[in-house]
């Protein structure tokens, strides 16, 4: 296709400094609350966009919302599975850290977001790992939290521990979220 | 001035960072100097543009903006 433009205005092109260091960004994901949930997948996808390499290591609470959706209550011991029965895994059950009103806050704020076509956590998720990021569960919270790797999605790296996260993070923008 | 859009890429309504996001994904299947034509109506578009642009090294070709909504020519860069 070929069109004749009318010229309106000219960015010219803004070349990286060859002594700028391309550094990634790595992302400590710690909260599994929707709105930090939700910030990490937007960075994450933006900084992969600008084509930086991401890892996010997620850990804790952060690493309930790696459960897969159709887990039902996850957890080999009775406290693990009491633990997963009051704190449900999976992008769909993760609570606002405040206005939660027992899961009316979420699903209200789901909805704000779908009339501003705001991309959802779960289609983030996706894009993430379209676009290559590095999702690294915490081995030591799934043990903790009795999650096996049947519980969590497709599509990510194998679990590691905390050198592994530290070394990703080495040269690159750290976020603790 | 001749300039040959390889995509268009309408984005409009789309919410901070899908406009970004969808326009690297398209980019990835381009080659040096296509040019990809970006429509969006998200207002932080204009910034965060700028600011993929100067990032990737990918230039903006050409911005202008029509009632609500941006259009951005970027180019993948040689």
């Amino acid at each position: 296709m070929t069109l004749t433009l009318e010229r309106t205005e000219t960015i010219p092109a803004v070349e990286p400094a060859a002594d700028t260091p391309t550094g990634g960004l790595t992302i400590f994901a710690l909260s599994g609350d929707l709105e930090r949930t939700w910030a990490t997948l937007i960075l994450s996808t933006t900084a992969a966009s600008l084509g930086k390499p991401v890892t996010v290591f997620f850990t804790f609470w952060g690493l309930f919302p790696l459960v897969r959706n159709d887990r039902g209550i996850t957890g080999q011991v009775w406290m693990q599975k009491m633990l997963s029965f009051m704190n449900r895994g999976g992008t769909r059950n993760l609570p606002l850290s405040k206005l939660n009103f027992l899961g009316m806050g979420p699903a209200m704020m789901r909805s704000l977001a779908r009339d501003h076509q705001v991309a959802s956590p779960e289609e983030l998720l996706e894009l993430a790992k379209e676009l290559g990021v590095k999702l690294v569960p915490c081995q030591m919270t799934m043990d903790l939290m009795g999650l096996t790797r049947d519980d969590l999605i497709d599509g990510l790296e194998e679990p590691a521990g905390a050198a592994t996260a530290l070394a990703a993070a080495e040269g690159a923008t750290t976020l603790f979220v | 001035m001749t300039i040959t859009i390889t995509r268009t890429l309408d984005l409009k309504g789309f919410a901070c960072p899908i406009p970004i996001v969808r326009t690297a994904q398209a980019m990835k299947q381009l080659v040096a100097s296509d040019v990809v034509e970006v429509l969006a109506t998200d207002v932080g578009s204009v910034k965060d543009f700028a600011a993929w642009s100067k990032a990737t090294g990918n230039p903006i070709v050409e911005r202008s903006q029509d009632g609500g909504v941006y259009r951005f020519l970027l180019m993948k860069k040689g």
